[in-house]
């Protein structure tokens, strides 16, 4: 793997800083300083902390266009496989801890709540972006392949912001920001990906 | 007024609430300091226990008072608690208003040399399913509409939140319509479940808790249970509430507690309350149909929620 410098010093100190709010949520939450709905914070927590992850993945996206922060795209993966982490607890969260394993009553929910099937399709979209996320995988699909399974990190998005959007009872701004984002930063792709290089030819 | 030490439960004892719960109710709660309002607010412990449904136990003052949804002090759980201290709840006047014999601004105090105030130990629901078990401090509200005397054309009641933007930082941000309204038909607002409620645990509400003056309707929803009231006005027609005119698919004018009937976005058959682990069933009508479901009888609760 060819690092550069610059992001080899930084590295360790984007884990911590990614890592650190779980570990902090996890204590308030053995402690009981979390509120007194603590499940209902815990969750919260951690899905929005994916949410800004998956954001943050995005920005460096369209970020590393530019070769000044071409160095970021190492960090990318990390943070990518930090957001699934984090999706992975709100999910289990909401399995273990909100419905205590009523699996007929999960999937009822799933099913019948337009949010929480948003929200379990997009934990769904996710888990082939975090299987082939190792080096290995990318040269085993080969580039293109793997390219388009990582597309799906875009309708993920969409969808668990949406998902957000739609839990949230009055003042939709903080999640309609996010949705914003997002169009926002998958716009800007489109216009390279695709708009840039017809205008070029 | 000065919380006790012994009515706050610390975080370290989170886990052993029924214990606590125990323990405050063998020794009593320490109280008679006056309350500046001329409420009787005593906490009375023995009371509460025998209010106490077999399955239920109270919920700690500090589980109650730092767990609020009232907009008018921001939108999270905590806010009310941490942004209600510059509100002023002393002096108070209720302007009764509308189809009535007497209407008048009339001061709270007032208001109380003319009502007894009752212990009532009830759960409350929130539509976004979670609950807890409070012990009130009130009066039923039946005192004050008689008070008021309304004209037999008077069918609902309008409750009106207070509007004081400086005091209450929520309502200087369009989060909801200010003020926040709520309303009853007749034989709700005269129903002796209904209750003014001044105080919990024995003290005065605390501005988070709908200070000084607030609705209590056990087998709502509890958005219906408006807080801070500065108006209630007596009209013939179902008054304009709140949540139901902001989205009237998912919050209807009854907003009666019922598990058959599900929120668009979320399940009402079980709820968590709060301090518990595992979720509840929740009741029809919030465990209150025996008194109530006459009040809705031949009603489609599906069409009515």
């Amino acid at each position: 793997m060819i690092s550069t410098p610059s992001f080899k010093k930084i590295k360790p100190l984007i884990f911590l800083t990614i890592i650190l709010p779980s570990l902090f949520w996890s204590y308030q939450f053995i402690n009981g300083s979390l509120g007194v709905n603590p499940i209902e914070k815990f969750m919260d927590n951690m899905g929005e902390m994916a949410l800004r992850l998956i954001v943050l993945t995005l920005f460096i996206s369209s970020l590393s266009e530019f070769k000044k922060f071409r160095f970021l795209i190492e960090a990318r993966r990390m943070i990518g496989l930090f957001a699934f982490f984090y999706v992975s607890c709100h999910f289990l969260t909401y399995i273990a801890l909100d419905h205590f394993f009523d699996l007929t009553f999960i999937i009822k929910d799933i099913i019948k709540r337009p949010f929480i099937t948003f929200g379990f399709i997009s934990f769904i979209f996710l888990i082939p972006l975090a299987i082939t996320s190792p080096k290995i995988m990318l040269r085993k699909l080969g580039f293109k392949i793997w390219k388009k399974i990582h597309y799906l990190i875009y309708p993920a998005a969409i969808l668990s912001s949406v998902h957000f959007y739609m839990l949230v009872r009055a003042n939709k701004i903080e999640p309609a920001i996010y949705i914003f984002l997002i169009l926002l930063l998958l716009l800007y792709r489109l216009y390279f990906k695709i708009i840039l290089p017809q205008l070029a030819r | 007024m000065k919380i006790l030490p012994s009515e706050i439960t610390p975080y370290k004892n989170y886990l052993n609430r029924r214990k606590f719960i125990k323990s405050s109710v063998a020794t009593g709660f320490v109280l008679g300091t006056s309350t500046g309002l001329k409420a009787n607010h005593l906490s009375n412990a023995n009371i509460y226990t025998d209010q106490l449904d077999e399955n239920d136990s109270l919920n700690s003052y500090e589980e109650i008072t730092t767990y609020n949804n009232f907009y008018e002090f921001g939108m999270g759980k905590t806010d009310p608690s941490e942004n209600s201290k510059n509100f002023k709840p002393k002096p108070w006047s209720i302007s009764l208003e509308g189809l009535i014999n007497n209407p008048q601004v009339i001061d709270l105090e007032k208001v109380l040399e003319k009502v007894t105030i009752e212990d009532r130990v009830y759960r409350l629901r929130c539509v976004e399913a979670w609950s807890m078990v409070i012990p009130w401090q009130g009066f039923p509200l039946s005192e004050l509409i008689n008070i008021a005397d309304p004209l037999s054309s008077a069918k609902f009641i309008q409750f009106i939140t207070v509007f004081r933007p400086e005091e209450m930082p929520g309502q200087k941000r369009r989060l909801l319509p200010w003020p926040y309204v709520e309303g009853l038909r007749m034989d709700e607002a005269m129903h002796p479940l209904t209750i003014l409620s001044t105080g919990l645990y024995g003290h005065d509400l605390l501005n988070q808790s709908g200070a000084p003056l607030r609705l209590v309707v056990p087998w709502k929803y509890g958005f219906k249970s408006i807080k801070s009231i500065s108006s209630i006005r007596f009209v013939d027609k179902q008054p304009e509430a709140t949540w139901s005119m902001l989205a009237p698919s998912e919050y209807g004018f009854y907003s009666n507690v019922n598990n058959l009937v599900d929120h668009p976005r979320w399940s009402q058959g079980t709820e968590r309350r709060i301090g518990e682990f595992k979720r509840r069933e929740t009741l029809i009508y919030n465990g209150y149909e025996e008194e109530v479901s006459y009040l809705y009888e031949g009603m489609d609760l599906k069409k009515y929620y």
